[in-house]
């Protein structure tokens, strides 16, 4: 197990660096031109967990989805360690299993089980044997103490483990990059405390950039290195906060003075953002 | 409760619950009063026939045949028509209809579901070949019958084929929904895991579509069983529609009843057919569903 | 803005795609149809279909013909006859069984049993029934719609939020107030799409029982309807108006949908914010 660290370590995590430079992108539907994400500039080293925050609908979808390849860029630039994902040339990046992302709502298959779902990505490649694989997505499930699920559907188990089995399934292809999509969002929040620090216990064991989007502030101070905030639609960085508990930490980081100073200071921005997206929401409606 | 059960189960535990879920479930079946409301309607729709036919002999009902007449002709080892379950006459005719039924639903099957799977994935593919199908399908497939006899030689070819075109609308249509249908997320998640379009196109699409495509199914043989009878009924030779049709010409009314009821018990043995080759091919479903209902 | 955009659709990539397939359908159809004449070799199938140049002609003559359009006339009058007798019947009943246990377990099985016998399978019993012809058709058309309306009502109802009925008996509505300002128009939706697909299956069965009972031994030229159009001119061998009925049952039945389809909307308005 590596060391751990309370800054991203460039010495140990060496891969997975995004350079998000000057991002524009307009969606153009009927003709009427509506601006998704506005200049928008962040730089993540490698092995951070970076927590994007903003309003419902104020962009963040568009920028991971940018990443993710899902979607192209207006103008603009996103590198992934020096290497051109989609800018000048490129319009739409090539999604691939270096970033790999974890859905809102989850994207296990329903008809393959637990187990086939997590060997799912190797065996696309089909450059290990079938052996090899299943060998391998059993250990990884035994690691994150899924043992026992393995041929029950995901249909059959409950929502955080199948959480639980969609992260485990990413990992499965060594990614440099983790792209969360309010993964949590629809969880109870006794349910999320546990999940978030099953998340950070993998995140302690497997080092990757993470890239995560949520809109609920006590998530992105528990989890992140740093917070992003995001002004509402279009989207673009409003406020940077650092978050300097130092990791690995777990559920009494949420009690302590430093974690209520930084959620102060991250509360007004936020609140604010929200407020204009609603009246946003008001007008238009 | 079904999730404890199940998440300590493995694959042989799994099957020991849907056991006693199937035993729970037919105890408490028997304990309601659902098999005896039944037996109840059955009796009074078996009544009303045979008092109003054979009893009151009420006005028009007295031209039908009544349950008895039609009973002890259909169970007959000596039938006074000729036909009862122990004549070959009787098997020759389900036979037929059994075969044509058959083969139209597999080539509808083979060709309609590869067709709204392309449909369905390929966005230029649905822009040229769907407008076409639309234009088509408000024709009832029954007004295809005289053009079907002139295109295709025989009394054969043109029942099977009006079987198969109500049978590959169907399939077609359902199954370019059931692509339609797909969760955008499924196809971005294959393609993040690194499949590419083939293998999206075999993991993906194929399963996800599969609930429709036996909506599909379902839909398509209950159709195909009732353009089969308009055809039979036409032009062809043996068959149950032809037997219904035959019977009412030569009057020999029993049969007509003998012939209503197996195309009834034929009908939803084949429809059942199709469901459980669906819940074989879907296990994730029926084991969902299994949690559903508990 | 609305004109804006349907000539955006209009003049889309999709509209012009869809055109062209139904051109070369048509031209592979002409050419296929006249092959004969053409290559002095028939086309399998396709070579024994009349053109569709031929079928043009063959309706332009139809158009001014009054018996041709008592056809449409009578077919419509049995489609809207048997399908309103369904609605009449068939809307109650699910609606009744989906608030009566008793009536449910007791009506539901026997209903299952009789709903695989196809509708047509129906048409020798009902015409030894029905005194007159008119009424046996008439009640074929009626059971072909009829299943599929009781199943989606008694569906539609059965699939109710259970939290609306808690709520309206909360604010002190009455069975009566729960049946008619909740279940009822909780069904509504299902039983749009209900009667959408019954008259699908009206027109099918209608056109069939025209073509059967006419293709036998009695029937009246006039009073034949669309089915009973295409089944003559098959056996006068006037295979170009066999087209042309099959087009007319075609626009027939898509304009009945239509119709219900939009009386569909317009019942339930609160459908369209999704």
């Amino acid at each position: 197990m590596s060391a751990v660290l309370d800054r991203p370590a460039t010495d140990i995590v060496t891969e997975g660096a995004i350079r998000i430079d000057d991002v524009v992108k307009i969606y153009d539907p009927d003709g009427a031109a509506v601006m998704a994400v506005d200049h928008c500039s962040i730089d993540i080293p490698a092995g951070e967990i970076c927590m994007i925050v903003g309003p419902s609908g104020c962009g963040k979808t568009t920028l991971l989805n940018a990443i993710a390849g899902f979607h192209g860029i207006t103008s603009g630039s996103i590198h992934l360690d020096g290497e051109l994902l989609c800018g000048p040339g490129q319009p739409q990046a090539e999604p691939g299993s270096d970033r790999i992302v974890v859905f809102q709502n989850g994207a296990l298959f329903p008809w393959k089980t637990n187990l086939d779902n997590i060997a799912f990505g190797p065996m696309m490649a089909g450059k290990l044997s079938k052996q090899e694989i299943y060998d391998k997505a059993r250990a990884m499930m035994a690691d994150a103490g899924l043992s026992g699920t393995e041929n029950n559907f995901p249909g059959e188990v409950s929502s955080g483990l199948r959480r639980r089995v969609e992260i485990v399934r990413a990992l499965m292809n060594d990614p440099k990059v983790l792209l969360f999509d309010e993964p949590y969002r629809a969880l109870d929040s006794l349910t999320k405390s546990v999940m978030h620090e099953a998340l950070l216990e993998i995140y302690y064991r497997n080092k990757v950039t993470i890239f995560f989007i949520t809109h609920d502030l006590e998530e992105a101070i528990f989890l992140g290195h740093r917070l992003v905030i995001m002004s509402s639609r279009p989207c673009k960085p409003k406020k940077i906060v650092e978050v300097d508990i130092p990791h690995p930490r777990d559920y009494s980081v949420l009690t302590s003075p430093r974690f209520r100073e930084i959620m102060n200071e991250a509360k007004g921005v936020v609140h604010e953002e929200a407020q204009k997206a609603f009246d946003a929401g008001e007008k238009e409606g | 409760m079904s999730n404890t059960l199940d998440s300590t189960a493995g694959p042989q535990g799994a099957e020991v619950t849907t056991m006693t879920l199937t035993m729970h479930r037919v105890s408490s079946w028997l304990k309601s009063p659902r098999p005896y409301l039944m037996l109840i309607g059955f009796a009074a729709v078996l009544g009303f026939w045979f008092l109003s036919v054979e009893i009151w002999k009420l006005p028009r009902f007295v031209d039908m045949p009544g349950p008895t007449e039609v009973f002890s002709e259909w169970f007959s080892k000596d039938p006074y028509y000729g036909l009862s379950i122990y004549t070959p006459e009787y098997y020759k005719h389900i036979g037929i209809s059994l075969r044509r039924i058959g083969f139209a639903f597999l080539l509808a099957t083979g060709l309609g579901v590869p067709l709204g799977l392309f449909l369905g994935w390929s966005k230029s593919f649905r822009e040229y070949i769907f407008p076409l199908f639309e234009v088509l399908r408000p024709i009832p497939v029954l007004a295809w019958v005289p053009l079907a006899i002139i295109m295709f030689a025989g009394s054969e070819t043109p029942v099977i084929f009006l079987t198969f075109l109500a049978s590959f609308f169907a399939t077609t249509l359902n199954t370019m929904l059931g692509v339609e249908s797909i969760d955008e997320s499924y196809s971005r998640a294959a393609r993040c895991l690194g499949a590419n379009r083939w293998q999206t196109f075999r993991h993906v699409v194929v399963p996800g579509a599969m609930p429709y495509i036996f909506t599909g199914l379902q839909i398509s043989i209950g159709v195909a069983w009732f353009s089969l009878v308009a055809g039979e009924m036409v032009s062809g030779q043996y068959g149950l529609g032809y037997l219904i049709n035959t019977a009412y010409m030569m009057i020999e009314y029993p049969k007509i009843i003998i012939g209503m009821i197996t195309l009834g018990i034929v009908g939803y043995s084949t429809s059942a057919l199709v469901r459980l080759l669906g819940d074989y091919l879907m296990q994730w479903r029926v084991r969902e569903l299994a949690l559903g209902d508990n | 803005m609305a004109i804006k955009k349907f000539k955006d659709k209009l003049f889309s990539r999709a509209t012009f795609r869809g055109i062209t397939a139904i051109v070369i359908f048509v031209i592979i159809w002409e050419v296929g149809a006249r092959s004969e004449q053409l290559f002095g070799y028939r086309f399998p199938f396709l070579g024994l279909v009349p053109p569709p140049s031929d079928v043009l002609a063959s309706w332009g003559g139809l158009i001014g013909d009054p018996s041709y359009w008592q056809s449409w006339y009578m077919s419509f009058l049995r489609v809207f006859g048997g399908f309103a007798a369904a609605m009449i019947i068939g809307i109650p009943l699910g609606l009744f069984m989906a608030v009566n246990r008793t009536f449910y377990g007791m009506s539901f099985p026997t209903f299952e049993i009789l709903r695989p016998i196809p509708p047509l399978a129906w048409v020798p019993a009902s015409i030894i029934f029905w005194p007159t012809q008119e009424l046996s058709i008439a009640f074929v058309t009626f059971l072909g719609a009829f299943y599929t309306i009781v199943i989606n009502v008694l569906g539609g109802a059965r699939s109710i939020n259970k939290q609306f009925l808690q709520a309206a008996q909360s604010m002190g509505a009455s069975q009566w107030d729960i049946f008619r300002r909740i279940v009822l128009p909780a069904t509504l939706p299902s039983i749009v799409v209900g009667s959408a697909v019954g008259m699908g299956i009206t027109w099918e069965v209608v056109v069939a029982a025209e073509m059967i009972s006419g293709g036998g031994s009695s029937g009246g030229g006039a009073g034949g309807g669309l089915g009973f159009f295409i089944w003559s001119s098959y056996v006068g061998g006037s295979y170009e108006q066999i087209v042309v009925g099959m087009i007319s049952i075609g626009i027939a039945g898509y304009f009945s949908s239509e119709l219900l389809r939009q009386l569909g909307g317009l019942l339930t308005p609160w459908l369209k914010t999704r």
